[in-house]
């Protein structure tokens, strides 16, 4: 067999991270060293890396420079805030189809003119949201379906390099000018929130507040009181008092959640390192190097791109639905155009063409982030939050004149230099 | 053509008869493999090429030869589909190719290299004529399958023959200008078309290089069909074969290269004089 001369990173590093992620961290947070708060923001960042992820398999292996991955992010991000809106809390308002309205919906519910709170009523694009492994497809799929719309005419037309970094900028933009609207009913600029509580039996076993509601009432009257809030119905309310699934402000649920994001990580940066080093990842890279030659081998060349554009989609959608039980709000800034911007400087930073290295971005440059927007007094200087913007751009064009292939490159350096002292050790002792 | 009538007989008279919109099908796809038919393309007024028509018979191995702007690369950017022509038609094994694009177009079996070596740099040797393989091109036969034990001799068999072995696992990137000729070339071959169309293979060659190349090129001519374009007289005297003579997009002359040499017209065009 032939060795294939692609980026295999080291089979060490991945098990060495592994233990990282889902032993030492948390062995961390049990003893203490490392507050629920640290791992939640963890969590947070891992599933920016995971859009990273995403992102590098498009730029770093394709090419394709697209600047509208938050928009994809908060695509599967508005799934799951709508899903859990659906559960947040036992008080609320009962629609006239019996749905209960999502308190973030109802404070900022566009009546038309001549209608009162009365009125209100849970839009009928919410309603498959009630389920949650239905919110998990849709929330990968609509990514994936737009991914493939939009790729599916641009590609074609032959649109290409900063065209369409530009077009997918502009694309970023409207969907945000649409999301912060309150007449769409996904709560404008305020955002998804007040969400409380994630997998009650209900969001698994039902498809609708009505149904659940009706179950639950069947299968308890006779245990005495069900009219647990004593509002002198029996309705979603009482319901949802009942079924309370997990509580999201619980450390465990926190940790659960930390687990899973780092679990999908793994499985997305695996999954990509399998696109990447099949054949099919060689196309990628031919796309890149040399797209209209690739169609004079017979190939064309549109499909593989609307291929990984929609894999990064699909990626994005993924860290969206993780992220926002961590967050516990989405809101359209997620969806600012400069957002999908910061995506490219972090696997820029991390190490463009290398799935580690924009794993490596995307943690590195949130976790410093989130150490310098925080005032820091050392004596001689005090740092000021307002110094970041600053600090990012001058670590940006650092990396890219000092280190073109990124951080990455730092520890490709000192593990080829681990690896080659080894190899004399080894002749030496043989 | 008014200025060769007299001095020199049409040189386009031997297709004539053979036009795929006049005779029937079996009648021409039985003798050419390819045919173009009133073939002409203008670039903001500018005619490159205009053609009225021609062909390449099964087995041919065909030189087109021409001063600087003739027309060559861009006539074979239009039986490639590169380019779409202005007027006319493109025939290829019995059927109309002048709507379809590239990538069918190398599917249907016209394999092309270009005028400078275009192989991909990031790949490695190996992995461009892994790509050049012929019969995997859906994404899903590519994300699941692994070469097989066959085709990876094919590849490494090229790749001897043409002396690149040594150099399978580098990226193309590294590889000398003649070492990326070659591999352009390996690569159009290991994709089995039934016409090459091979834009100056000897462009930037040394000596032996070149000779080495016509040398591949008179073997694969014995089971391909062969359009070769190129400058250097030496290659194409060495190749030995029928010589098409474009000047200012039109075809000036055709027959062997001896009497193109004593073509005062083409001498003309040629020298500049």
């Amino acid at each position: 067999m032939i060795k294939q001369n692609n980026l295999i990173e080291s089979k060490r590093a991945f098990v060495f991270l592994c233990v990282l992620g889902f032993v030492i961290v948390p062995c961390l947070y049990l003893s203490g060293v490392l507050s629920i708060g640290d791992i939640n923001m963890l969590g947070r960042f891992m599933t920016f890396a995971i859009l990273a992820v995403g992102l590098d398999l498009l730029w770093g292996y394709v090419g394709i420079l697209s600047l509208c991955q938050f928009t994809f992010f908060c695509l599967g991000a508005y799934a799951m805030g709508m899903h859990l809106a659906h559960h947040g809390g036992p008080e609320g308002i009962i629609d006239a189809n019996g749905w209960k309205i999502p308190a973030c919906l109802f404070v900022v519910y566009p009546y038309d003119v001549g209608e009162s709170s009365g009125d209100a009523l849970v839009p009928g694009f919410w309603k498959p949201f009630w389920n949650l492994p239905v919110t998990i497809i849709l929330g990968l799929i609509i990514p994936a379906v737009v991914a493939f719309v939009l790729g599916y005419f641009v590609f074609r037309s032959r649109v290409r390099g900063v065209y369409f970094a530009i077009l997918t900028q502009a694309i970023a933009v409207a969907c945000w000018l649409v999301f912060c609207r309150n007449d769409v009913k996904l709560c404008g600029t305020n955002g998804l929130t007040r969400f409380d509580i994630i997998a009650p039996s209900g969001s698994f076993f039902t498809f609708n507040p009505v149904t659940a509601t009706n179950d639950w009432k069947a299968s308890n009257t006779g245990n005495g009181e069900i009219d647990l809030n004593q509002d002198g119905s029996v309705d979603q309310l009482d319901y949802s008092i009942a079924d309370v699934g997990f509580s999201l402000s619980s450390s465990e649920v926190q940790l659960a959640l930390y687990l899973i994001t780092v679990f999908c990580l793994f499985g997305s940066y695996l999954l990509c390192r399998w696109i990447v080093n099949s054949r099919l990842g060689r196309i990628l890279v031919a796309i890149r190097d040399d797209e209209s030659t690739l169609s004079f081998f017979g190939y064309k060349p549109y499909n593989f791109k609307i291929f990984a554009f929609c894999v990064a989609a699909v990626l994005a959608g993924l860290a969206g639905l993780l992220y926002v039980p961590q967050m516990k709000i989405v809101t359209p800034s997620n969806m600012e155009a400069v957002r999908s911007v910061l995506v490219v400087v972090w696997v820029a930073v991390g190490g463009r063409g290398s799935l580690g290295g924009a794993i490596l971005g995307a943690l590195s440059v949130n976790l410093l982030y989130n150490y310098l927007t925080s005032e820091h007094d050392y004596g001689f200087f005090s740092w000021s939050p307002d110094y970041w913007p600053i600090f990012l751009g001058i670590m940006f064009v650092l990396v890219v004149l000092f280190l073109p292939k990124g951080l990455i490159e730092v520890v490709d350096k000192f593990r080829k230099r681990n690896r080659s002292e080894s190899n004399k050790e080894l002749e030496v002792s043989s | 053509m008014s200025v060769t009538e007299g001095k020199l007989s049409d040189p386009l008279a031997v297709y004539q008869d053979f036009k795929p919109s006049q005779v029937q099908l079996d009648s021409w796809s039985s003798k050419f493999v390819l045919f173009t038919e009133d073939l002409s393309v203008s670039f903001d007024g500018f005619k490159a090429v205009e053609i009225p028509c021609y062909g390449v018979q099964h087995g041919e191995l065909r030189v087109i030869i021409g001063p600087n702007g003739a027309g060559k690369t861009t006539f074979c950017d239009l039986v490639s589909g590169k380019t779409r022509p202005s007027t006319g038609k493109v025939y290829f094994d019995g059927r109309d190719i002048s709507s379809l694009d590239e990538s069918e177009i190398s599917l249907l079996g016209i394999g092309r290299k270009f005028q400078t070596p275009t192989v991909f740099d990031s790949l490695s040797t190996y992995e461009n004529l892994l790509l050049a393989l012929p019969g995997n091109h859906g994404w899903k036969k590519n994300l699941f399958d692994k070469e097989t034990k066959d085709e990876e001799n094919q590849i490494l068999e090229i790749l001897e023959k043409v002396g690149l072995f040594n150099q399978r696992n580098q990226l193309a990137k590294s590889l000398s200008h003649g070492q990326r000729q070659w591999l352009a070339i390996s690569a159009l071959i290991i994709s089995k078309p039934k016409l090459l169309l091979v834009d100056e293979p000897a462009a930037g060659l040394t000596d032996k290089e070149t000779e080495q190349t016509a040398d591949l090129l008179i073997e694969l001519a014995e089971d391909h069909t062969i359009v070769v374009i190129e400058h250097d007289m030496d290659f194409v005297r060495r190749l030995d074969s029928m010589v098409t003579v474009l000047n200012e997009g039109k075809v000036l002359a055709e027959g062997t290269l001896e009497e193109m040499e004593q073509n005062e017209e083409v001498m003309e065009a040629y020298l500049g004089r």
